[in-house]
């Protein structure tokens, strides 16, 4: 199991959880799981997250490794100028 | 993609990278040689023209393009009616929808037709033949206003699940991050304060307006060409508002005159395409600055209520942020980034951000450097800076105290890796400006600064020439220095000198998909991506050479330049030369090449602190820059004339947006000074020369170490003259600009 810690104002669609608990080894099980354990996050998924893993932020990458201890955090979808 | 080791920093001795070699484009740009692109051209070229709204806010009821259709020398007129509506995608439905409205013009200046006709001076009066049933709407165009619940309406139903009930339609999204009980953590401060700040829209200011010239034939293959960051990007939007497949579209990006963001999406090519495909002919359109300026996209404008806690020591106990910003007619300001980034130098306790997304009758906003961060940063770095003063503390020990470091849990969620904030301090702290002495009306500031940076797809070619010099392919355009970067980094593999490679920037048709310019993302991604292209041709140069010595290819090393045996078994043999292998590829197995395609991410954040001192003119309010340093970490800084130079033009735009630059709407919602003349940006003769120092801290997740440095250099600024500004003044402005008026009201106390 992979601890996800989830931003504020999505916590209203994760059963006021901050940090949930997701059974995933990669980004895309990570994402895939957060969507069927919480339907009511698909929208923000829809509309794009970037995914913190051991402090480095990944976009889309599906096949990121997760390892069970690393410290992962879902991120507003970064953009740049 | 996760990196391999390989792609992981590795320590090493840099012969090229890192010296400040002679930049390729310098002849062509200051010979006019350069082609930019209004420069572009064709035959039978047409020449198009934008109707553009006068009104901030209205329905359109008609449009009569008899008239001008009829006026000879036109070719055709184009409106929302020639385009398909896209249904299933919001965000490109947008685009489409700045591009040339639809059943409501938004902002004043909001594309409404389009003429293509024989020469701009027909197609300029064929828009005065065109004529449009406006009903005039209320309009609203301040943020705070957008919110309130009378405020008139410019969108139903866009707001996302996150916003609560009850509030206006104009709010579409809201945004919380943080962690701690901000109550507890103020309970423990020995003063808190609470302060609301507001920064002005700004507009990237780069001085090439937007260009393209657009060719679709008969079979439904088009050519483009225009200036962008991104011609990928336009390649994929104007693809999917054009119902084209994205193959049978070309783009070519010409030169640019800089983007800082705002060209990080399309304005006129959908147009251009859209005229092209009604005429037959090749179209080309150019922004005048006024429309650049009115139509294309400036920042958003914010409000920030801030409140911080802070002990007698400099501790700080709680800090909380609500930040509003308006980001123009359609979803999209950057808020979630200023909520993102507001604490992010600090090692924070107890911290919350809230941020909501808003829209008013403006321009679409578009990202400019770092986009949401200076604003948040302003309000942040502001309210710490009163705090230390008022308790009779050193700012920058403060900033030191309080500073994120590596572990830190950041306000916005992650544990910071390595990171370079406190080396940024500690190098200011030593530096003598901090030391100098400063004389009457004058007073120093110092603000710190964070951005992401991130990585995306790219996609890199290099060829090894006949006579074994090397040319490099890449897909994105160079608004700061790439072709450098990459030349130099492709030399520094292959081992030899940077004056035998060329970089260039290719065409939709020659690469697979690259993501734009942004993000600081070009000299870590398209640099791994070099480097990774470069070893995949010395794998196959020393495989050649084993061919040439009948040993095996493991038994091949590459050292400067050449292919060299290694090994116990590998035999005595005279090292083979890049020219010498290149000379006989025919002979063993064809063309050498090698390239690299990836997603290269986990690039390295990136902090910067600036330090300005400033001289306030109490009987005019007017306000001089007198010094300015900037301390950033650049993890490794390949070319340090470009890595000085992004530090220093970050800092001058942000002494604009600090001082003088606002978009000045009248109460009609028509943008008052859509001109250089009433838009003031600094000029050379305004500033004194930016000081810079590279600090270099490696990121971990590059193969050099290099972190991207294009856009922190913008975060720190607003807040650093404020706070000088402030000192100089010796009272607070909590409003941008602080433009002479402002500045002499507050020192006058009116």
């Amino acid at each position: 199991m992979v601890q996800v810690r989830i931003w504020g104002s999505l916590a209203a669609m994760t059963e006021d959880q901050t940090e949930v608990e997701i059974e995933a080894g990669t980004l895309r099980e990570l994402l895939d799981g957060l969507a069927e354990k919480y339907p009511a996050i698909r929208p923000q998924l829809d509309r794009g997250v970037s995914v913190a893993i051991d402090g480095r932020v990944y976009n889309d990458s599906w096949f990121t490794p997760i390892n069970p201890d690393s410290e992962v955090v879902l991120l507003a979808r970064l953009k740049g100028g | 993609m996760a990196l391999d080791d390989k792609q992981l920093y590795q320590t090493r001795e840099f012969k090229v990278v890192g010296t400040r070699v002679k930049r390729p484009d310098g002849i062509d740009k200051v010979t006019g040689k350069a082609r930019f692109g209004a420069d572009m051209s064709a035959p039978g070229m047409l020449i198009a023209r934008v109707l553009r709204s006068p009104h901030a806010h209205a329905r359109i009821k008609s449009i009569d393009t008899s008239a001008a259709e009829a006026l000879p020398g036109v070719h055709a007129v184009l409106t929302r009616a020639d385009f398909d509506e896209i249904t299933d995608d919001d965000f490109t439905a947008d685009i489409l929808d700045n591009c040339m409205a639809g059943e409501k013009a938004l902002y004043d200046g909001h594309a409404v037709a389009a003429v293509a006709a024989n020469s701009p001076s027909v197609a300029k009066a064929a828009l005065k033949l065109i004529k449009v049933d406006y009903e005039v709407l209320p309009h609203v165009t301040d943020v705070d206003a957008a919110m309130a619940a009378d405020a008139p309406v410019l969108h139903e139903g866009r707001a996302n699940e996150t916003v609560p009930a009850g509030m206006s339609p104009n709010v579409l999204s809201r945004y919380e991050f943080g962690h701690g009980d901000i109550e507890a953590g103020l309970a423990k401060a020995d003063r808190v304060i609470e302060r609301t700040y507001r920064t002005e829209a700004t507009h990237q200011g780069y001085i090439e307006p937007h260009a393209c010239l657009a060719s679709m034939g008969a079979d439904g293959q088009a050519d483009l060409w225009c200036c962008t960051q991104g011609h990928y990007m336009v390649r994929n939007t104007c693809a999917a508002i054009m119902g084209m497949e994205q193959g049978q579209l070309r783009v070519t990006a010409s030169e640019i005159g800089g983007g800082f963001g705002g060209k990080t999406t399309v304005f006129l090519e959908p147009v251009a395409l859209a005229l092209s495909k009604k005429t037959s002919r090749p179209v080309k359109m150019v922004m005048s600055r006024s429309e650049v300026l009115r139509a294309t996209g400036p920042t958003a404008s914010s409000s920030i209520d801030v409140r911080i806690g802070m002990t007698k020591d400099g501790q700080i106990t709680a800090a909380f942020a609500e930040l509003r910003y308006q980001g123009g007619a359609y979803p999209g300001s950057p808020v979630e980034f200023g909520s993102m980034s507001a604490f992010a130098p600090y090692d924070l306790e107890n911290v919350k951000t809230v941020g909501w997304d808003v829209v008013t009758n403006r321009p679409k906003q578009a990202a400019y450097r770092a986009p949401g961060a200076p604003m948040a940063a302003y309000a942040v770095e502001s309210a710490v800076d009163e705090l230390a003063k008022g308790f009779g503390l050193d700012p920058l020990a403060v900033r030191l105290e309080n500073a994120a470091r590596e572990g830190t849990r950041a306000s916005y969620g992650p544990t910071f890796p390595a990171i370079g904030l406190e080396a940024t301090l500690r190098a200011a702290k030593d530096h003598p400006h901090w030391s100098a002495p400063l004389g009457e009306n004058q007073g120093r500031g110092v603000a710190c600064g964070f951005w992401f940076n991130f990585g995306g797809d790219t996609c890199v070619s290099l060829n090894i020439t006949p006579d074994g010099t090397v040319t490099v392919s890449e897909g994105n355009p160079d608004i700061g220095g790439s072709r450098a970067s990459m030349s130099m980094m492709a030399a520094e593999e292959l081992g030899i000198p940077y004056e035998q490679v060329r970089t260039i920037v290719a065409d939709t048709g020659s690469l697979g998909q690259n993501e734009v310019t942004d993000g600081s993302r070009v000299t870590f991604a398209v640099g791994l991506a070099t480097i990774e292209a470069a070893r995949a041709a010395k794998r196959e140069m020393c495989k050649r050479a084993a061919q040439v010595w009948g040993i095996d290819e493991d038994a091949v090393e590459w050292e400067d330049g050449a292919a060299r045996p290694a090994g116990p078994n590998a035999g005595k043999h005279p090292p083979m030369t890049i020219k010498e292998i290149a000379a006989i590829a025919s002979n063993t197995g064809g063309p050498i090449a090698g390239h690299h395609e990836a997603n290269p991410e986990g690039a390295g954040v990136s902090f910067a602190t600036h330090m300005v001192d400033t001289e306030v003119d109490p009987d005019t309010g007017a306000v001089k820059i007198l010094r300015y340093t900037v301390f950033q970490d650049a993890g490794k800084a390949v070319h340090p004339d470009y890595v000085e130079g992004q530090f220093q033009g970050g800092a001058v735009q942000g002494i604009g947006w600090a001082l003088n630059e606002e978009y000045i709407y009248g109460d009609d919602g028509v943008l008052q000074n859509a001109g250089f003349l009433d838009y003031r940006i600094p000029v050379a003769s305004d500033l004194p020369m930016i000081d810079t120092v590279i600090l270099e801290i490696p990121n971990p997740g590059h193969p050099y170490g290099v972190r991207g440095v294009g856009e922190t250099s913008i975060v720190p600024p607003l807040a650093a003259v404020a706070n000088a500004v402030s000192e100089a003044a010796g009272v607070r402005l909590t409003q941008l600009p602080m433009s002479p008026p402002k500045v002499l009201k507050a020192v006058q106390g009116l």
